[in-house]
């Protein structure tokens, strides 16, 4: 294949995967914002609550964190039909994602509530604060703002986990690559354009959060929680 | 139960999987990373090129091309395995060199420039200086990547490698039972992780330095 | 006396096997000004804190305005809003801008409008001259200027008791003097104080009563003029010439970190 034909197919294969990578950012987007929502109780419940109420949380989050995302997809769509729930592809892959998701941002949260100083909930309670309003108005914005950089990372992290999601054939970016590699067997030019989608998709995902960040600067408040290694 | 016995002799491929790749990103982590902190120009940027491109990329993409790799050109005799350990150890690469540069840089420019006066060349107090304390002080980090590669070692199974997930597939192929085979393979690797992530806390106690 | 319109009464708490406070008890008027002294460790953080309940002591009863609020029937959280505290390290609302600080318990404890909360806390940052750093963040002040930010939050609630743990304690020397004349001028104004201080100046200058708490319980309490002037107990004596012979008029070095 010379230069000119390599690009021309690039160029051809092109729409197809724009619709997969459609299918990978609703995936990202759902389970970020599901996962969130799950997170913030999470979190709170973790750390503010002990027997009952805490181990279930625990046991939540260090569950996923501590099983490959693959088997957690597999059980929810493989496993869960045995004991009559049969979800169709997208929404296992959804539901897998976000909970997922949910154990890792309950952790950055759970960090940064952790890193906000007691005195801030001090100074709540004196002025006559209830804890939850103290919890939401006091402690929540300043974890946020904190668990910010590591939920950056979280962003990128979901735009890559996404493609997991190939093995029980959700038609997203790489398994639309996938699917043209059998139809026409080339697989070079296939695959870096995949990659290329990738890389220019996490580049534009780590400008936006870095501009999110600045734009929500709160003088006092810069240093981030570490987020997930790798 | 028993799942779990059909299962867990699988473990072996999956740890021999995850110790090469692991070794293999400690040792290129390492180059890159030293690379990047006291490299020239031009490697300092093909360092940190390489870890952008590389981290920008899906496991499941490197995975396969690899194996498309190793396949075509029977590199190393288009072994499965070969593709899948080179794949997971070229991403645990720019993953495990950003852990090191973090660490070296942790260190400040004074550890080096009190080797340099003591007349130590810069591999003798890279060597004996900078990189002793890098790497106790990226345990921690090191610990999470371990973790990590272990379980993303599970995407393996998706080139053919009969590591712990391709084999649960069996199993529950044969028992008809999907839920129990994938539970009890979570199981496995969530003991996995957490012997893991243990073994490195107890190694990180061990050898921490007092400051 | 008149009417006492905070009261104490057999105040005692323990930190596992330490007992920080043996039995407090007294009473404070309307209007009164009573600084709290005493060498660190001795639990005057702690006593401040059991007044609001902020820590709930093992033992005793706290009463404001002739309720008591050791009551578990009592909400606590409408108690509070009448007892002003301020921190020493000043606690303010890191996310939060100078007047937000002073806002938010307004909206939303008082349950009051933004506008009319904004209006009401510029007010009170005025009283404390820092009507221009109203949009200014905690860490864009002086330790002094967060201070009063601080005082104006709490005074922003109409309290009827002001508690000040060692307001000063964690202030540059040359920002004592800011936060001092602030509450100098509160209790000129009538308000009714409670405060833990080292700072003798003040004490002496302005403290209608001092109370000298020594191993959890009061070992002296009288006028300023009888506790410097002529105290009984030689403690009290001992303590105040160690004081002023270490570090003059201004109390304690700030490196000495925050009691419990």
């Amino acid at each position: 294949m010379t230069l000119t034909e390599t690009l021309r197919f690039m160029w051809d294969i092109l729409p197809e995967l724009l619709q997969g990578l459609e299918v990978t950012i609703q995936l990202t987007a759902m389970s970020l914002a599901g996962g969130f929502v799950l997170a913030v109780p999470v979190a709170l419940v973790r750390t503010y609550t002990r027997g009952p109420l805490n181990w279930p949380a625990t046991a939540f989050v260090e569950l996923f964190r501590g099983t490959p995302l693959l088997v957690q997809l597999y059980v929810v769509y493989y496993g869960l039909p045995e004991l009559g729930f049969v979800l169709d592809r997208l929404l296992s892959a959804w539901i897998a994602l976000f909970l997922n998701s949910a154990a890792y941002q309950s952790e950055y949260i759970r960090g940064a509530i952790q890193s906000v100083s007691r005195g801030q909930l001090l100074a709540a309670r004196a002025l006559g604060m209830r804890s939850l309003t103290a919890f939401r108005w006091v402690v929540l914005p300043q974890a946020l703002r904190l668990a910010l950089p590591s939920w950056s990372n979280e962003v990128a992290y979901m735009v890559k986990y996404v493609s997991v999601v190939y093995m029980i054939a959700v038609g997203e970016l790489f398994t639309r690559g996938q699917l043209i590699i059998t139809r026409t067997w080339k697989v070079g030019p296939t695959l870096f354009t995949v990659a290329l989608i990738y890389i220019l998709v996490v580049y534009a995902v780590t400008k936006v959060m870095d501009h999110v960040e600045r734009r929500f600067r709160i003088p006092g408040l810069e240093t981030g929680v570490e987020g997930r290694e790798a | 139960m028993r799942c779990v016995v059909y299962i867990l002799p699988a473990a072996k491929l999956t740890l021999l999987v995850t110790v090469m790749s692991l070794a293999m990103g400690f040792v290129l982590g390492m180059l890159l990373a030293v690379a990047r902190v006291y490299g020239g120009p031009v490697l300092r940027f093909a360092a940190a090129s390489y870890s952008r491109v590389v981290r920008s990329l899906p496991t499941l993409v490197m995975v396969f091309a690899l194996y498309y790799v190793v396949l075509m050109t029977d590199f190393l005799g288009g072994s499965r395995l070969a593709s899948a350990v080179l794949a997971l150890g070229a991403c645990s690469t720019a993953y495990q060199s950003e852990i090191f540069r973090g660490a070296i840089q942790s260190l400040g420019s004074g550890q080096m420039l009190a080797a340099r006066s003591l007349g130590m060349s810069r591999p003798v107090a890279l060597r004996n200086v900078i990189l002793p304390q890098a790497v106790r002080l990226a345990i921690p980090a090191w610990s999470n990547e371990a973790a990590i590669v272990l379980k993303d070692s599970s995407l393996v199974s998706a080139v053919g490698t009969v590591e712990l997930f391709r084999r649960a597939e069996h199993v529950a192929a044969a028992t008809h039972d999907w839920l129990t085979a994938f539970l009890a393979v979570g199981l496995i690797y969530f003991c996995l992780t957490f012997l893991t992530n243990r073994g490195l806390d107890w190694v990180e106690r061990r050898y921490r330095l007092k400051v | 006396m008149a009417e006492p319109i905070l009261r104490i009464e057999d105040i005692h708490k323990a930190y596992g096997k330490t007992k920080v406070l043996r039995g407090v008890s007294f009473d404070v008027a309307p209007g009164e000004v009573v600084v709290i002294i005493g060498p660190s460790g001795t639990g005057k953080s702690t006593l401040l804190r059991c007044v609001n309940l902020l820590t709930v002591p093992d033992r005793g009863r706290v009463w404001l305005e002739g309720v008591e609020l050791t009551d578990k029937a009592v909400d606590i959280n409408k108690a509070r809003e009448k007892i002003g505290m301020v921190f020493q390290e000043f606690n303010l609302f890191t996310h939060l801008t100078a007047v937000q600080n002073v806002m938010l318990a307004l909206t939303k404890v008082k349950g009051m409008k933004t506008a009319e909360a904004r209006a009401r806390a510029e007010r009170e940052l005025e009283k404390v001259g820092l009507a221009d750093k109203a949009d200014l963040y905690p860490a864009e002040l002086s330790g002094g200027q967060k201070q009063r930010v601080a005082i104006a939050r709490a005074l922003a609630m109409n309290p009827k008791v002001m508690l000040f743990d060692e307001p000063t304690s964690a202030l540059d020397p040359e920002l004592i003097g800011e936060v001092l004349e602030v509450m100098q001028a509160l209790a000129s104004q009538g308000m009714t104080m409670l405060v833990v201080s080292h700072e003798l100046g003040f004490a002496r200058e302005v403290a209608d009563r001092i109370i000298f708490l020594e191993d959890g319980v009061i070992a002296e309490e009288g006028p300023p003029e009888q506790l410097f002037v002529n105290p009984r107990n030689p403690r009290t004596r001992e303590f105040l010439y160690k004081l002023t012979e270490l570090y003059g008029e201004h109390g304690e070095p700030k490196s000495r970190g925050r009691e419990r």
